[in-house]
């Protein structure tokens, strides 16, 4: 719990000579609690306060400003209107995780647009809008972009449904923007014309993301931009943005903390070289540095004297080879997160384990997932070798062809306070490649040796073994992803019975069933959400399902040409909203 | 036509026991409308294409497609021009789109490469064995690979995306157990890599040869292999990139007989015909069908056979 509250809890027990703790009305007027849960911001400290008492519950939603909802189907805009009548901050998520994936089908939902409608009645005053996975369209951001005089700050990541045509309503009607943050959306690019909406009063901007997009924007209009926007903080720009324009734009923002680069392939005089050199020597705060699009080897040196203060590195895009990584790793001594791509190789995470002692977190990106040939892309040495170098990692995300039981065995020895471990053996069922046996020892040893994991992603040929120890060790564990695993029902079963603090189970292609998919009927609703696809879940258990659980939505959606019993694609999510009344034709709700 | 083919150099080496898998799998991969086997069946062992039909079968293909009739009958059959003629035409009536016939090859203003699954395309049917959704990967992230470094894997990754985005409701379970197939091949120490092995007949001779598409990494080398197996010399039109550039023709890699001279032409999804020197060599072992064909006498026409790639070669065509 928070110990600010705890602090004051007690000191006005002190202070009033208070009467006892099992008094159900607070002896302070309610100003007085409002301002001491003003400086909660978690929203899950906030929701354990509203769980107190009443009048606690009351105060809580006075004051809170900030609403997170994880899914935006569990609730409804009306209902939060009537608990929380001050918000300024929105943020959505809508489609199950496996949508990005394409295991959703389009039109599935989680159009935001009924929620703005709300939002423009009952929080006229609203400033901040983040949504994730969401659909949106054009309109949806006119209607944004013109009903809300104070909006600041706009993030869309993996959202769907629009296009540049929204992002200049956004730009044209938002005065005070501070923050427009496009990421890797299923968007429309219909032209860089966006930028140029920005009216010249606009001073505002701290964040501005457009690294996504392709268009060429005016460089003109952005180089305007940057320079009227002294606060700007957080510049990505896109892949039409050359290595001399960039030049240009870091002179005017040195300031800048985060900086995504544009294209950095263009050929450069010797004076243009150092002149880049220097812009970058003079950004004294960048901790962050991405981008990198396209071949880039022939100009990172002029990063070098960027990196030893940065703690961000993004070269998830660039396909660098071992050489060129290692050469920036060893000027970036303090990176605690890197994003490479498998072209690196294993002597690149070697490298790596030997120049960045305080990595925390490091992702793997495939350069060539659909690629067979085992020749590419990084191994368990690679791992490895990080592990060894980097005993702090608690983060990794690892795209590999193989793998073993004892490597990964031997890097939670090396790194036991992994929170989050996500590997992906990239060919489904994959054994152990020396051994030839599952990988039920190599996840076993991940949950019985990192007693704080929260996020497990499993990979390779798996038993009920895995999810056996998963049950038995991870107690800490929130968020499963399962592909391609187990054998029977037990498996699932050992997972639901085991995992205490569950919030989100995705599987895909594996043998459960029925029997699995009812011995969590009581867990569900202690779960944020579950999908289940491609397993061997009926329709009558998730009837069954639906029947005994009415806070829960059973949804079902059944592919092409399958038997009428089968439920192909099962979600489930708990929801105080009923069934939604937007679902498509190919979404039934049980 | 010389009938060195026995003299050649290279021996005809590998088992015959894949070669069973393989005809079964050309039997079923052989139907259009159906869905394709993935690329277990592709794991195909060099072995002597017997004819077991009978050398000489004069059996009309309609369709290259259906050339694949019997298990074995295959092997060696043999196209005369009149045949490819008639696969031309019955391509060029029965396709929808503008298809270039064997004369148009040269100029076609349609040539190029069409490579977005159509919605209705079976699951199958792009060239890798994908799995819906597998590896996760974001789709935005894929599709920066694909334009980073014009990969080899684009069609692939992109027919397999728009597969993924228009057949989500389909569920590969084929493709994951071939997947698992594929492992247990691996785990019986065959084939780390899926080579696509091709048999080439050649007109008068009875054996046949085989050829591995995925060993070459260009036409040059390939038409060198059949260059030396059938002693023919060839120009092959030189790779063009997606972008759609001029075509350079590049010198006759082999000099056998200097006015023999062949290009790759071949049928794709979609019923055209087209010429495939625009097509990086990186497409070549995904894409349907593929002639093979000389325009001069000696006429070598090379057959090929989406997914259980068969050569037919035969000669005289005009």
């Amino acid at each position: 719990m928070d110990p600010k509250l705890k602090k004051t809890k007690n000191s006005s027990s002190n202070s009033a000579n208070s009467p006892d703790s099992t008094h159900s009305s607070f002896p302070f007027p309610d100003e007085v609690l409002e301002r001491v849960l003003s400086f909660l911001h978690s929203h899950k400290d906030r929701s354990s306060v509203s769980l107190v008492c009443k009048d606690w519950y009351n105060a809580e939603r006075w004051t809170r400003t900030k609403l997170f909802i994880g899914n935006c189907y569990s609730v409804s805009p009306e209902i939060v209107a009537r608990r929380f009548p001050r918000i300024k901050s929105v943020t959505l998520k809508g489609k199950p995780r496996f949508s990005d994936f394409n295991l959703v089908p389009q039109h599935w939902g989680a159009d935001v647009h009924s929620w703005l409608v709300v939002f423009a009645k009952v929080y006229p005053f609203l400033e901040e809008l983040r949504l994730k996975r969401m659909t949106l369209n054009d309109e949806s951001l006119k209607f944004l972009a013109t009903s809300f005089p104070g909006f600041k700050a706009l993030s869309l990541l993996s959202c769907e449904g629009f296009s540049t045509d929204g992002l200049k309503a956004i730009a044209t009607h938002c005065k005070n923007l501070t923050e427009l943050d496009i990421q890797e959306n299923g968007m429309d690019d219909l032209g860089g014309g966006w930028l140029s909406c920005f009216s010249e009063n606009c001073s505002s901007l701290e964040v501005l993301n457009f690294a996504s997009l392709n268009s060429e924007v005016s460089f003109d209009a952005l180089e305007k931009l940057v320079r009227r926007c002294k606060s700007l903080r957080i510049l990505k720009v896109n892949k039409s943005i050359t290595l001399d324009q960039l030049q240009q734009l870091l002179v005017l923002a040195p300031q800048l903390i985060e900086l995504g680069t544009g294209s950095f392939q263009q050929e450069l005089t010797p004076l243009q070289y150092e002149g880049l050199g220097i812009a970058f020597s003079n950004c004294k705060n960048l901790q962050t540095l991405s981008g990198f699009w396209e071949d880039t080897s022939l100009h990172l040196p002029v990063l070098y004297a960027a990196c030893p203060s940065l703690t961000f590195l993004n070269l998830s895009y660039a396909t660098l080879r071992s050489g060129e990584l290692a050469k920036i790793v060893a000027h970036s001594p303090n990176i605690r997160r890197l994003w490479v791509l498998d072209t690196v190789g294993d002597k690149g995470l070697e490298a790596v384990g030997s120049s960045c002692p305080f990595l925390e977190e490091l992702r793997v990106f495939p350069a060539d997932p659909f690629e067979q040939d085992l020749h590419h892309g990084v191994t368990e040495a690679g791992f490895l070798a990080v592990s060894h170098g980097c005993r702090k990692l608690h983060y990794v995300l690892y795209f590999c062809r193989q793998m073993t039981n004892a490597a990964v065995a031997t890097i939670v020895q090396n790194c036991p306070d992994f929170t989050h471990f996500r590997l992906c053996i990239m060919n489904p069922g994959e054994r152990d490649y020396l051994t030839n046996e599952p990988m039920d020892e190599a996840f076993g040893a991940v949950v019985k040796t990192c007693t704080n994991l929260q996020r497990l992603a499993l990979s390779g040929l798996l038993t009920d073994l895995t999810f056996e120890y998963i049950g038995k060790y991870a107690k800490n564990l929130e968020a499963l992803s399962v592909a391609f695993a187990g054998s029977s029902d037990g498996g699932m079963q050992c997972v639901l019975q085991g995992c205490p603090k569950l919030r989100k189970l995705e599987i895909r292609d594996c043998p459960f069933g029925n029997a699995a998919l009812l011995s969590g009927i009581e867990k569900y609703e202690t779960m944020r959400s579950l999908w289940m696809s491609a397993c061997n879940v009926t329709m009558s258990a998730c009837k069954l399902l639906a029947k005994e659980m009415p806070r829960l939505n059973v949804e079902v959606m059944r592919d092409e040409g399958s038997d009428e019993s089968q439920a192909d694609k099962v979600y489930i999510y708990r929801t105080v909203a009923g069934p939604r009344r937007d679902a498509p034709p190919f979404v039934v709700t049980l | 036509m010389e009938n060195t083919f026995l003299g050649c150099g290279g021996g005809i080496s590998g088992g015959i026991s894949t070669v069973l898998r393989e005809e079964n799998n050309m039997a079923m991969s052989s139907e259009e409308s159906s869905s394709y086997p993935d690329e277990a069946e592709l794991e195909l062992g060099l072995g002597l294409s017997l004819g077991g039909g009978g050398a000489k079968s004069k059996s009309k293909p309609p369709l290259p497609a259906v050339a694949a009739a019997g298990p074995w009958g295959q092997y060696a059959r043999i196209l005369t021009a009149k045949d490819f003629h008639s696969v031309v035409s019955t391509k060029e009536s029965s396709s929808s789109s503008s298809s270039s016939s064997v004369t148009k090859t040269n100029n076609n203003p349609s040539c190029g490469v069409k490579r977005t699954a159509e919605p209705s395309s079976p699951p199958g049917r792009s060239g890798s064995s994908q799995v819906v959704g597998w590896p996760p990967i974001r789709t935005y992230r894929i599709q920066s690979l694909v334009n980073h470094a014009k990969s080899p894997m684009t069609e692939e990754i992109t027919s397999a995306l728009d597969k993924c985005k228009s057949n989500n409701t389909i569920v590969d379970k084929t493709n994951i157990g071939s997947n698992l197939n594929r492992n247990v091949a691996k785990e019986k120490g065959l084939l780390k890599k899926p080579s696509l092995f091709v048999k080439v007949n050649m007109d008068g001779i009875p054996i046949g040869r085989k050829v591995d598409l995925n060993a070459h990494r260009c036409y040059k080398t390939l038409s060198q292999t059949l260059d030396e197996m059938f002693k023919l010399s060839a120009a092959v039109g030189a790779t063009r990139s997606n972008a759609e550039e001029q075509v350079v023709m590049t010198k006759p890699s082999r000099l056998m007989n200097v006015s023999s001279e062949f290009v790759l032409a071949y049928e794709d999804k979609e019923g055209d015909w087209m010429l495939v020197g625009d097509v990086p060599w990186e497409y070549v072992p995904s894409t349907s069908h593929y002639i093979f064909l000389t325009d001069s006498a000696p006429l070598w026409l090379v057959y090929v056979l989406a997914k259980s790639i068969k050569f037919i070669v035969f000669s005289s065509l005009f």
